[in-house]
């Protein structure tokens, strides 16, 4: 579903990164791992055209993406960080990505599911962290889109609106979508993830199953063999 | 373009600082207007404010508004629309925001004191197309300096001496050149530095429809000399425009190849 090839981006002189190829299958759970710096951040937002690579292709569905902008209504993003126009309620907010899209929402399912009801009204800029992250959540999954993107899904969640992530992540998966996320809680990808891509000094260090990286280096779990990854490649 | 300018607009003009800016222009309109006594003079005295506040205040809420909206301006480029949509949206979205300010604030105590019915109006009329102008123009300057600047203290900083360069430096250089060239014929000299500052371009043109030759100075006199008052108006007029839409490209070409 995704190809890329010989990707490189430099931020200055920084390269972070270098020529790097990759291919995503439709369909399932793809965990991008790697230390801080090592472009997964990068390597999502250039999927999504956020970030303009220096050279290199990226296609979806055999179709190149570069400068084009229409397939991104086949996309759900996920930020990193959320934050909002302060003045807007919650409420404003959905019909304003629901204006853009121009296309079905199942927003008002994923607002009981999280319940922020009491806060459709409420200015964005009153929000609690978590209360904005959970409105995020819902504005990357009311669309149905073939790819999902989540760059750090879990941050500033508590235990019941994990779950229910997990139950999202689990029911797109189960509908035939691929869902790209980005992470650095190990148990998280653990539960979720059907494959692992590594990313090392901007390359794919590795690609494959859990179980897979598991034997590759001989450890009982992924927290031990990111770390014994990591200890040989700074060592 | 127009669903982003709309939300946009709506955030921005319910913000406590969209309404302070607003409440600013409504007690400056009144006190002026009602000690004064005078249309004129408190159009002049209004002229001074105006054309060194816009462009502070859009510089200031211009750099702001872009280093605020940062992360959601990343949300929204995720979705299916063309980059430029994005950020030209969101320029015209606090451009109007601001000179509505402008617009209200000044122009409500204006219709109390029974504008409608004075000579004044069209001589306030210049004022405020003046001041939008100036909002339009320096909200674009402020914005293409945050764009380049990842920066968000290298780019305030930039913004503040971009404001301080235009709004009082310019016209110290130009005093003094004009003192050192005294021998030289400097008219057409006068001219052309004039053009490249939209302050002293607005100033002018408030001047000329006011025609107060006393308070011309020498570029507002070499204005009126050379091109009389009309063709004057309308050549100051048309460089105000230059001076929205070439920044405004600039932003759209700059924006193109910028990474979030």
């Amino acid at each position: 579903m995704i190809e890329i090839t010989s990707l490189n981006k430099k931020f200055g002189k920084m390269e972070v990164l270098k020529d790097l190829d990759l291919s995503i299958m439709k369909g399932g759970i793809f965990a991008v791992l790697g230390p801080n710096g090592s472009g997964k951040t990068t390597l999502i937002k250039s999927v999504l055209g956020i970030v303009v690579p220096n050279s290199g292709e990226i296609k979806i569905d055999g179709k190149s993406i570069l400068g084009q902008f229409d397939y991104r209504n086949n996309v759900n993003y996920l930020p990193q960080i959320a934050n909002f126009p302060t003045n807007l309620s919650v409420k404003e907010l959905l019909t304003m990505i629901k204006d853009i899209r121009g296309k079905n929402a199942a927003d008002e399912r994923l607002i009981k599911l999280f319940g922020i009801q009491e806060y459709l009204d409420k200015k964005l800029g009153h929000l609690s962290g978590g209360t904005k992250q959970k409105v995020n959540i819902v504005l990357a999954f009311m669309f149905d889109s073939e790819l999902i993107i989540l760059d750090e899904p879990t941050s500033g969640l508590d235990p019941l609106s994990m779950i229910h992530l997990k139950e999202l992540i689990a029911e797109e998966k189960a509908k035939g979508k691929t869902i790209l996320i980005t992470s650095h809680i190990i148990s998280f990808v653990e539960a979720v993830a059907d494959q692992i891509v590594f990313l090392l000094d901007g390359k794919i260090y590795f690609k494959g199953t859990l179980a897979d990286l598991l034997t590759q280096t001989k450890q009982a779990d992924l927290e031990h063999s990111i770390a014994h990854i990591l200890e040989g490649t700074y060592a | 373009m127009l669903k982003i300018f709309k939300y946009i607009f709506f955030d921005l003009v319910r913000s406590r600082w969209t309404y302070a800016y607003f409440l600013f222009y409504l007690a400056l309109g009144f006190v002026m207007l009602f000690l004064s006594n005078d249309v004129s003079k408190a159009i002049i005295t209004l002229m001074n404010v105006i054309v060194v506040l816009t462009p502070l205040v859009g510089t200031i809420f211009g750099v702001m508004h872009y280093y605020n909206s940062r992360e959601f301006t990343e949300l929204l480029l995720a979705q299916p629309m063309k980059r430029s949509t994005i950020f030209i949206g969101q320029y015209i979205g606090l451009s109007l925001s601001l000179a509505l300010s402008l617009l209200l604030g000044l122009g409500i105590p204006f219709l109390f004191y029974g504008l409608l019915r004075s000579s004044a109006i069209w001589d306030f009329g210049s004022l405020l197309v003046a001041g939008a102008f100036l909002t339009f123009i320096f909200v674009a300057l402020a914005y293409i300096i945050a764009i380049s600047n990842e920066n968000r203290i290298k780019g305030f900083g930039y913004a503040i001496l971009m404001w301080l360069g235009l709004a009082i430096i310019y016209d110290g250089l130009f005093l003094i050149s004009l003192l050192v060239f005294d021998d030289y014929p400097l008219d057409k000299f006068a001219l052309i530095a004039t053009m490249f500052n939209p302050i002293d371009l607005s100033r002018i043109l408030i001047l000329l429809k006011l025609d107060i030759s006393a308070l011309f100075g020498y570029t507002g006199a070499t204005f009126k000399m050379f091109l009389g008052t009309s063709l004057g108006m309308v050549i100051s007029l048309l460089v105000l425009c230059m001076w929205v839409v070439i920044p405004t490209w600039l932003i759209y070409r700059i924006a193109r190849k910028r990474d979030f």
